[in-house]
């Protein structure tokens, strides 16, 4: 099996995907930073002040205004209160919600790149893993080896497993090395809130736990590391079925992208819960904010992942093993 | 002494869809023989070669290799077989060492010693380390033989293994086959649809067509009384008569008269058309062509 591995890793790296990776993951976090510096920086001006509270406090102001506003959806109202609700919530415990740093980058990197951008990056390793070796033909020499069908594909999928792993890691480094350039690198140990529970009735804050940042940080990359996991396992499949990489590239795209779509207009379509990727802003329930539709919470979230993960590896397992090459 | 059966096949079918691509194919492999597996394109060559290497399941019918089933004891029968199947494709991204060793691995107690062993032996020493997109078709047609002689392997089986070569290329190739299976005793089975080719290479040919085995002989057998004399003679008409008295005359439509080819009457027959004031312009000895052999077999039933 070690062999096997070491075989899948060595295509794997021959064909350069996790460099391009590692350089489109670093130019986004260049980006981002760059824009997150900006905003910081406007905000001062506008303020004149880089005191947080007198910020967190002008938010609040704004918010509250936009609630005032006869106009806006009673879904995006709730949504309003409950951040308006958060937000308070920090202020009187007088916790910065955003205690500048690159810790705090990372966690809003992670944040916001997991339902999209990390799963496009583990797409782009995992939807070619099978059917590559369909379109290079070479699939007819694997499998003419003495070695069973079931054990090349877990050594495939064992491969993409470590490779998703240092995708995250990849993107972990990269996030705190490029953003701390300009945002230093302390505030490991800034406080952070979790446990906020979004309720029916508004926001329950009697679960709410102050956590050490590296802590929190912890969690998201778990998981993010989940997220990706499923993600993976579910672009595999498609590699197994569909022999064009392409093909499978474009029906993943297609429902990562839906996702995202979706996650902000399904508030009234109760069995959309049970897609898979509406399910994928985990870290939103660390945060505490409104999921897209009512009664999701963390757990569900990650037992609808993990049916859909197990379903995938259960169809990748059997196709592989039964159907007939030409 | 009746040489050790290396592959057998019994009662092999597929149906695809509905239709029946390979109905009832027979036949075994001996060691040390180079065995030809002859068909028009779309006969069902590829699709047998790709039942017996385990690529696609049959729908009915047995295959052993080496007294393996490849269904009960597919490690086992995989070790004793290598092969190429339509075309060598390896990854074009590794070099043609990585390649090996990408195969090495997947079989037990195959070192860096038996790559070097076999990478001598396809001539392909210089270029070993270099990136496979590199190379030449032909080059990488002995790659992908060095990768199916990695595990010593007792069959090995190759489709088409000419295509698209040159003809020195498609010499060596045939020497190279001929060495493998005279001095290290392999039994080879080797796909095309190129009578002169099988003519060349193999000791016993199975004929297929629509999936059927028509006739499984040696090829000394097979060839045996096919070989046509084309006559081109002036005047035409009184040198037809001439060689219609002398044996049985097939006209073509280009003025042109065939007859059996025979050693000892065709000069005989040449010196009568001489004698008769008829030239002879062109005597051309004609060896079989698959069409006619197919023809003949199948009788009249066209070629696909
Ligand atoms: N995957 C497939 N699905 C349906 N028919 C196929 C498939 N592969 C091959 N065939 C049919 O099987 C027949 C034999 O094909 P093949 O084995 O490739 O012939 P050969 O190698 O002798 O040229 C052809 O008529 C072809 O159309
Ligand atoms: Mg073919």
């Amino acid at each position: 099996m070690n062999k096997l591995i070491q075989n899948e890793m060595m295509k794997l790296i021959a064909k350069k995907r996790l460099i391009v990776i590692a350089i489109i993951i670093g130019i986004l976090v260049m980006l981002f930073t760059y824009a997150q510096y900006k905003q910081v920086q406007t905000q001062r001006e506008k303020l004149g002040t880089s005191d947080w509270r007198t910020i967190l406090q002008q938010q609040i102001v704004d918010t509250t205004n936009r609630l005032s506003s006869s106009r806006i959806s009673d879904e995006w109202k709730k949504q309003l209160q409950i951040s308006l609700q958060q937000q308070q919530y920090y202020l009187d415990h007088d916790i910065n919600p955003a205690e500048p740093g690159a810790p705090t980058f990372m966690r809003i990197f992670l944040e916001s790149s997991i339902d999209l951008f990390i799963p496009l990056m583990v797409m782009v390793i995992a939807s070619d893993l099978v059917s590559s070796e369909h379109s290079l033909g070479s699939i007819k020499l694997l499998l003419t080896r003495p070695v069973k069908r079931w054990k090349v594909l877990l050594s495939k999928y064992i491969t993409l497993c470590l490779a998703v792993s240092l995708v995250i890691a990849i993107a972990g480094i990269l996030s705190y090395a490029i953003s701390g350039v300009v945002f230093g690198y302390k505030g490991w140990g800034a406080p952070i809130l979790t446990g906020f529970n979004v309720t029916d009735t508004g926001l329950n804050t009697s679960e709410v736990k102050l956590l050490s940042l590296w802590k929190f940080l912890l969690m998201d990359f778990g998981l993010v590391w989940f997220v990706s996991i499923v993600v993976g396992t579910l672009s595999f499949m498609l590699s197994v079925l569909i022999r064009s990489t392409a093909a499978g590239m474009g029906v993943m795209l297609a429902a990562l992208i839906s996702g995202a779509i979706l996650s902000n207009m399904v508030s009234s379509w109760e069995s959309a819960k049970y897609f898979f990727m509406v399910n994928l802003r985990l870290t939103d329930y660390m945060k505490g904010t409104a999921p897209p539709i009512e009664g999701m919470n963390l757990s569900f979230s990650m037992m609808v992942l993990f049916v859909w993960w197990a379903a995938a590896l259960l169809v990748s397992f059997i196709v592989f093993t039964k159907k007939d090459v030409y | 002494m009746e040489k050790k059966i290396t592959l057998s096949v019994k009662n092999l079918k597929k149906v695809i869809g509905r239709r029946e691509i390979i109905k009832n194919l027979t036949f075994d492999l001996r060691e040390g023989e180079v065995f030809g597996f002859l068909g028009p394109n779309g006969a069902g060559k590829t699709t047998t070669i790709r039942m017996l290497v385990g690529l696609i399941k049959p729908t009915s019918g047995s295959i052993q290799i080496c007294g393996n089933n490849i269904e009960d004891h597919f490690q086992e029968a995989m070790t004793s077989l290598g092969c190429i199947v339509e075309n060598p494709e390896l990854y074009p991204y590794l070099s043609g060492y990585n390649n090996l060793l990408h195969f090495a691995r997947m079989l037990d107690d195959v070192g860096d010693e038996r790559i070097r062993e076999v990478t001598e032996l396809v001539g392909l020493t210089e270029r070993i380390h270099d990136k496979v997109k590199t190379y030449s078709l032909g080059m990488r047609q002995r790659l992908g033989i060095a990768q199916a002689l990695l595990g010593k392997p007792k069959v090995l089986i190759l489709d088409e293994p000419t295509n698209g070569l040159d003809p020195a290329g498609i010499r060596e190739m045939r020497q190279f086959i001929r060495f493998l299976a005279e001095e290290e005793g392999l039994s080879v089975l080797v796909s095309s649809h190129l009578l002169s080719e099988i003519q060349l290479l193999c000791d016993r040919v199975a004929i297929i067509s629509k999936g059927v085995i028509i006739r499984v002989d040696t090829v000394q057998q097979l060839l045996e009384n096919r070989e046509r004399v084309v006559w081109h003679i002036d005047p035409f008409e009184k040198g037809k008569q001439v060689l219609s008295s002398l044996t049985s005359i097939e006209e073509k439509d280009d003025r042109t008269i065939l007859t059996d080819f025979d050693e000892k009457k065709t000069p005989e027959w040449n010196k009568r058309l001489v004698e008769a004031g008829v030239s002879v312009i062109e005597i051309n000895r004609k060896m079989p062509v698959l069409e006619d052999l197919f023809l003949e077999l199948t009788g009249g039933d066209t070629i696909e």
